[in-house]
């Protein structure tokens, strides 16, 4: 087992300008399960292939363990990549589908089995060992997939996107299962997804990249409670936070004709910019008699005890209504209010997220609860 | 009502009963042909004399697979050709279905568990494993990363004694202005390994010749690349008196099938020693020219054995001197079509025009050998139908019996009849029928903040 290192680690392809992965820092811990996640396009496939040994690294290096491993090749870097394509043959017994990555590399037969038999123990299928592939439940059979990495026994997985083609269900349960099986394995792992749930409910920590630049990295709630820019703010949640334009103004910022208030601490720090941009989580509003944000209700969505809101700003023609953002609030459902009321939303100040319009940093003080 | 997408429509497709899983459609909609395995549920439909593949899948993978077999197409690369994507299917209930992408069913073509059969030759294997280094070779000049690289994702089609690989499933792919080297080595190694596990597959259920072993046949599977990969692209350095290797490789390339688009070609100050490298077109040196001067419509190897005979025919009938177009022209009425005429309209569907004449020229010359004169080429034509052609499974719709009775002759994916199939209790499942849907695209901050991990 071991750690992973990526040190200013920069991937520039050929023929083109922009790197793919710019100087990329970033420090794995042992056994830790690390996501990569980010829009299409953003550079994790890169890194990970970076990792890998399948990508050159320009400038900057790579280390796992106290190994600089920059420009060592695949083979001698003791990681096993696990493929979205889990096919199954079907004429070999389960413990040849296991094992036939390390028939491959040569490893004697004896082993080969005792490292398939203890995979399997892992993994619950040490009574199957011997059947096909068909005779086993759909979990078992993606369990057998996964047991092909497992039995190489790597200091660490990388994973690409491993569960894009199942559907919903599937990838809900698949999802606990290898969260599950990695914590009981306690192998380093780099995981890489697109998919913002995937990453908060995997994760130990999550590392957002964005044009092949590392926004943030820290574990799930702190990615959640305090983004460091708008992008992250964005892009973790869902729904999504609602980012929300105003003008400094005193005790808060200005939205409508609501103050949301700010501590006077951190509109300072705005030094001299009036644009602000203001984050609230749905779940942060509250349903307000008296002062807050005015929200003209189009949708209610009842979920349990819960109900979310969707509305504009008040105020708006039926026209402007259609191109305005959408303001999202999940409020309790007890006495929810209909659609085509206005209502009044309110946010205490240590949930207001605050940050600079111009460059998209973050002002406020971590919002840790 | 189902939504098409597709740029070229086929209106006989509409009225397919889209509203039900393909799992389950009806079988008078089917045909049982030659495939490989998938993880997809994917079906061979018939509409009036066309038959389509029809694959279910997850939505943004259907429109990303639609768009990039059609770039393959654009770009000229061997690869099954897009219809269309089916989307907005709901069953009875009103449950959503997934999309269905539709490709044309890809004539004439062999899954590789059809071709590597039990007695099949070293010599077979080689051209095989030939053809699938070549179709990566092609894919990846055009910056194709493929990513899904195996047997099961390449179709084989015989062509004039060689093979032709076209690539089926692009669902995981990436096109590129130009792949970096580790992108390359990524799809080989991917290739490494699933085509071992596919080769082992054939080994344990006795497909495979006893003479072939799965490592050693994917061991030279990176050897042949890079050769090809450097012929393609590599710099060649040398001095001024070795001008004709200049041509010597640009005939090696045509050789291989490949046409030189342009040659970069630089000297020193003092003009001793030169550098060309080539930059290649696509494929299909020998084929575009054929079809320029036939309208024959073909694979390399079978252009470039056609080529031959029209040579051969310009040379016999003495009209070097000649147009080029005129001589073609006769040749396709006099020679070509004469033979092509010659097979009775039911055993049309047993192979492709192109490759009855290639055999039946073979044939030809094997007898002629044989009895020391040479008979006429009619005459080789009728004996060829009789002796050889009617003996042959039909290629362009054959039936899945090379193996051994399927569990369901539309799905080799489901296994043999034979297998045990009685799925055993998996403690790991439990409550997994119960999961939340919702919970694919949305996570309850709630349960995270009580510190559920993958919850
Ligand atoms: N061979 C190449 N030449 C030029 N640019 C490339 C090449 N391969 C990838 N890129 C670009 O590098 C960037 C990062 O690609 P990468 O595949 O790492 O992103 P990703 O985050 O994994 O995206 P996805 O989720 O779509 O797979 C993208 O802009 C991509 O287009
Ligand atoms: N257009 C076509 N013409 C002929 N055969 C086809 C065509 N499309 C698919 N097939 C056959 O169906 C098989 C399965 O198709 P495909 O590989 O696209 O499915 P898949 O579920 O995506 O596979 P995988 O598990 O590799 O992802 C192929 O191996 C091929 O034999
Ligand atoms: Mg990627
Ligand atoms: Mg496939």
């Amino acid at each position: 087992m071991a750690t992973v290192s990526f040190d200013d680690a920069t991937r520039v392809y050929p023929g083109s300008e922009h790197p793919a992965v710019d100087k990329l820092n970033l420090e794995i811990g042992d056994g830790e399960f690390m996501v990569l996640v980010g829009p299409s396009g953003c550079g994790k496939s890169t890194s990970l292939r970076m990792l890998a040994g399948l990508e050159e690294v320009n400038a900057g290096g790579i280390h796992i363990g106290d190994r600089d491993v920059t420009h060592l090749p695949p083979k001698d870097r003791d990681i096993a990549m696990v493929f979205q394509n889990y096919a199954l043959y079907p004429h070999m017994t389960v413990a040849d589908n296991m094992g036939f990555a390390l028939k491959i590399a040569g490893k004697p037969k004896a082993e080969i089995r005792k490292r398939v038999e203890d995979a399997a123990e892992i993994l619950d299928l040490s009574e199957y060992l011997d059947r096909k592939p068909k005779a086993l439940s759909g979990g078992q059979r993606q369990r057998v997939a996964m047991g092909r990495a497992i039995v190489r026994s790597p200091q660490v997985f990388l994973m690409d996107e491993p569960l894009s083609n199942l559907d919903a269900k599937l990838r809900v349960s698949t999802r606990t299962q290898i969260a599950a099986l990695q914590s009981r394995l306690g192998v380093t792992t780099v995981y890489v997804t697109h998919d913002q749930v995937e990453a908060m409910t995997m994760g130990d920590r999550v590392a957002v990249m964005k044009d092949g630049v590392l926004q943030q990295v820290d574990t799930p709630l702190a990615l959640y409670d305090s983004p460091e820019n708008l992008f992250v703010a964005g892009f973790i949640g869902s729904p999504a936070m609602n980012l929300i334009d105003g003008k400094i103004a005193d005790g808060g910022v200005q939205v409508g004709d609501y103050v949301v208030p700010v501590a006077r601490e951190v509109l300072a720090k705005a030094e001299g910019e009036n644009d602000l941009t203001i984050g609230i989580r749905p779940e942060n509003f509250e349903l307000s008699e008296g002062d807050g944000l005015g929200l003209d209700v189009a949708v209610l969505e009842e979920l349990g005890a819960d109900a979310y809101l969707y509305g504009t700003l008040a105020g708006l023609d039926e026209d402007a209504k259609i191109t305005a953002q959408q303001i999202v609030a999940r409020i309790s459902s007890r006495r929810p209010p209909q659609r085509g009321t206005t209502v009044r939303i309110g946010v205490a100040p240590e949930h207001v997220h605050v940050f600079s319009k111009a460059t998209g940093a973050r002002l406020s003080e971590t919002n840790l609860r | 009502m189902p939504r098409f997408l597709s740029s070229r429509p086929d209106a006989r497709l509409i009225p397919l009963p889209w509203e039900t899983p393909l799992e389950q459609w009806p079988v008078e909609y089917l045909v049982a042909l030659p495939r490989g395995i998938s993880r997809h549920v994917v079906r061979f439909i018939r509409v009036g004399d066309s038959v389509y593949a029809a694959k279910e899948v997850i939505e943004h993978l259907a429109v990303h697979e639609y768009r990039l077999l059609h770039d393959l197409h654009r770009l000229a690369t061997p690869a099954v050709e897009p219809v269309g994507v089916v989307t907005e299917r709901y069953d009875a209930d009103g449950n959503r279905l997934d999309p269905v992408l539709v490709t044309k069913h890809l004539q004439f073509a062999l899954p590789y568990r059809s071709l590597f059969t039990p007695g099949v030759r070293q010599d077979t294997v080689n051209r095989l494993l030939d053809a699938m280094v070549v179709l990566l070779a092609l894919l990846h000049l055009v910056g194709f990363l493929w990513v899904d690289v195996s047997l099961s994702n390449i179709l084989f089609r015989r062509v004039a004694g060689a093979f032709a690989a076209y690539l089926v499933d692009a669902e995981t792919g990436e096109l590129h202005e130009q792949l970096s080297a580790g992108q390359r080595a990524h799809d080989l190694s991917i290739a490494r390994t699933n085509l071992f596990g596919e080769f082992s597959d054939l080994e344990a259920g006795g497909m495979l010749d006893e003479s072939l072993d799965p490592g050693t046949l994917v061991d030279s599977i990176e050897a042949r690349y890079a050769e090809l990969w450097t012929e393609l692209t590599g710099v060649e350095e040398f001095d001024g008196s070795e001008m004709h290797r200049i041509d010597s490789r640009v005939r090696r390339l045509n050789a291989l099938g490949f046409d030189v688009a342009e040659l970069d070609i630089t000297t020193d100050f003092g003009g001793t020693s030169i550098r060309i490298q080539p930059k290649v077109g696509d494929a299909g040196h020998h084929s575009r020219r054929l079809l320029r001067l036939t309208g024959l419509d073909t694979e390399e190897n079978q252009a470039r054995r056609l080529l031959n005979d029209l040579d051969t025919y310009r040379a016999r009938t003495d009209q070097q001197n000649a147009d080029e177009a005129i001589v073609a022209h006769q040749w396709l009425t006099e020679v070509f079509e004469a033979v092509v005429k010659r097979i009775p309209s039911d055993l049309r569907g047993k192979l492709e025009p192109a490759e009855v004449f290639h055999e039946v020229l073979e044939f030809r010359w094997y007898q002629s050998e044989k009895l020391g004169l040479e008979i006429p080429l009619e005459e080789a034509a009728d004996r060829y139908v009789a002796e050889v052609l009617t003996t042959k499974p039909d290629e362009a719709l054959t039936n899945v019996e090379v193996m051994g009775p399927l569990q369901n002759p539309y799905d080799p994916s489901q296994g043999y009849v034979d297998e045990d199939d009685s799925v055993p209790y998996d403690p790991w499942e439990d409550g997994a029928a119960e999961v939340d849907e919702r919970l694919a695209t949305w996570f309850d901050i709630d349960e995270l903040r009580k510190g559920k991990r993958g919850a």
